[in-house]
């Protein structure tokens, strides 16, 4: 019994790694033609793209470092904030990351301190 | 850790990292949107200032014009060239008492047709007044009753411009000045500028030779006198139609130089605005931050 219950184990964990590196590879292919469309300005078709790489290997952390910058592009700070937060939460020490991120907060920072400015004290001084 | 050692081995890392990663730099541009919704306004009138601090820089004037050149060729609105609202004097003499208020200048092009009045005067700051509804009329140069000062008093600190500061909320005020320049966005508020020294230590880097006569550069920490300028505006965003503050912004930008530095003020002036003008022209018009990102395979 305990022989059985160690083959399948064994099984399980051979064909599990392939199938991770299956799912990589083929997030890497999406990754890839999103680099080459964003490359050429096709910033929608990258974020699609992009997309498709985490959801088909959700700890890709370069899928989501991009699909950050393709948000920025299109202006959409806070959903690109979610995904470099989610690209540093499973690479916390790319270093390549974190100065996307570093840049990327300046720019948030700037329109949060704008938000800050409109409270309703300020409306009549 | 010092500073330069976290930078060498940021530095280090990222290099690390990029030789290990394919990497792709790529240029992007970050549209921000402004923070407040123009579109409702055709025109933008940069009214004027409350100003104070140093003599050396007409802050009402300097400001204005910048402004006003800078929402010229940076944003959509049409810029209404008109003479800068002398504004200390309309709050000295409308010291919020509802029954007197200020008239809006009759000189501008806008203005063309009503009742006439010299421009000049208001020019110099010696406006005339009308009661509220063509109900009252103050003789000229006979100063209303007043809780504030009868001649604006020199502004030489934030506090003294407390006195003015309710002319931001005299709402039938900026409504006729609205009613005069057809409904435009007003721009107003007030500029403090003002001369400050600090003095300290203060890191600086120095050129030494070895016995070889090899150059190094050395950070060096020293005693220093600075002086330099404190700008602190506050922008107030003023809607035409109504006479209601839709929205207001303060900033302060500061800058020092060696104590034997001779820099003019006005050279001061405009560096510190430089400064402030990208986060003024976003409020009013969407910008485009330009920037590079690095894409990771």
């Amino acid at each position: 019994m305990r022989t059985r219950v160690l083959t399948i184990l064994l099984l399980l964990g051979a064909t599990a790694a392939p199938l991770a590196a299956d799912a990589r590879s083929d997030a890497k292919k999406q990754v890839e033609f999103g680099i080459t469309v964003a490359q050429r300005g096709l910033w929608r078709e990258a974020i699609y793209r992009w997309q498709r790489a985490a959801q088909i290997d959700p700890k890709y952390a370069e899928a989501y470092n991009d699909l950050a910058i393709a948000y920025e592009h299109e202006g959409d700070l806070e959903k690109a904030r979610v995904a470099y937060e989610k690209a540093l939460e499973i690479e916390p020490n790319n270093a390549l990351i974190k100065q996307n991120y570093e840049l990327f907060k300046e720019i948030n920072d700037r329109t949060t301190r704008k938000d800050t400015q409109d409270d309703p004290g300020n409306q009549n001084p | 850790m010092t500073p330069a050692t976290r930078i060498l081995s940021s530095v280090a890392a990222i290099l690390f990292i990029a030789g290990c990663t394919n990497y792709y730099e790529i240029p992007i541009e970050t549209p921000i949107k402004p923070k407040l919704d123009v579109s409702a306004f055709q025109r933008v009138l940069v009214a004027g200032f409350i100003a104070g601090g140093t003599d050396d820089v007409d802050g009402n004037l300097e400001t204005t014009r910048l402004l006003r050149s800078q929402l010229r060729t940076k944003s959509d609105l049409r810029v209404i060239d008109t003479d800068v609202l002398p504004l200390m004097d309309v709050a000295t003499e409308a010291p919020g008492t509802p029954e007197v208020k200020a008239e809006p200048p009759k000189h501008a092009p806008a203005a063309e047709g009503a009742e006439g009045r010299e421009g000049k005067e208001s020019k110099e700051g010696k406006e005339g007044k009308e009661g509220k509804a063509e109900a009252k009329t103050e003789p000229r140069g006979e100063a209303p009753q007043a809780a504030t000062p009868d001649k604006p008093a020199a502004i030489k600190d934030a506090k003294d411009l407390e006195p003015y500061e309710h002319i931001f909320a005299d709402v039938e005020y900026w409504k006729k000045i609205g009613e005069e320049y057809q409904n435009p966005l007003i721009v107003t508020g007030t500029v403090m500028f003002t001369p400050h020294q600090r003095s300290g230590i203060v890191q600086r880097e120095e050129e030494v030779y070895d016995s070889f006569g090899r150059r190094r550069v050395v950070p060096v920490r020293t005693y220093m006198e600075r002086k330099g300028y404190i700008l602190q505006p506050k922008f107030v965003f003023i809607d035409g139609r109504t006479g209601t503050v839709m929205h207001s912004e303060n900033f302060r930008e500061e800058v020092l130089y060696n104590a034997n530095q001779s820099t003019p003020a006005l050279s001061s002036y405009f560096e510190l605005m430089d400064r402030l003008i990208p986060s003024f022209l976003s409020t009013l018009s969407s910008q485009k931050i330009k920037g590079t990102r690095v894409l990771l395979q």
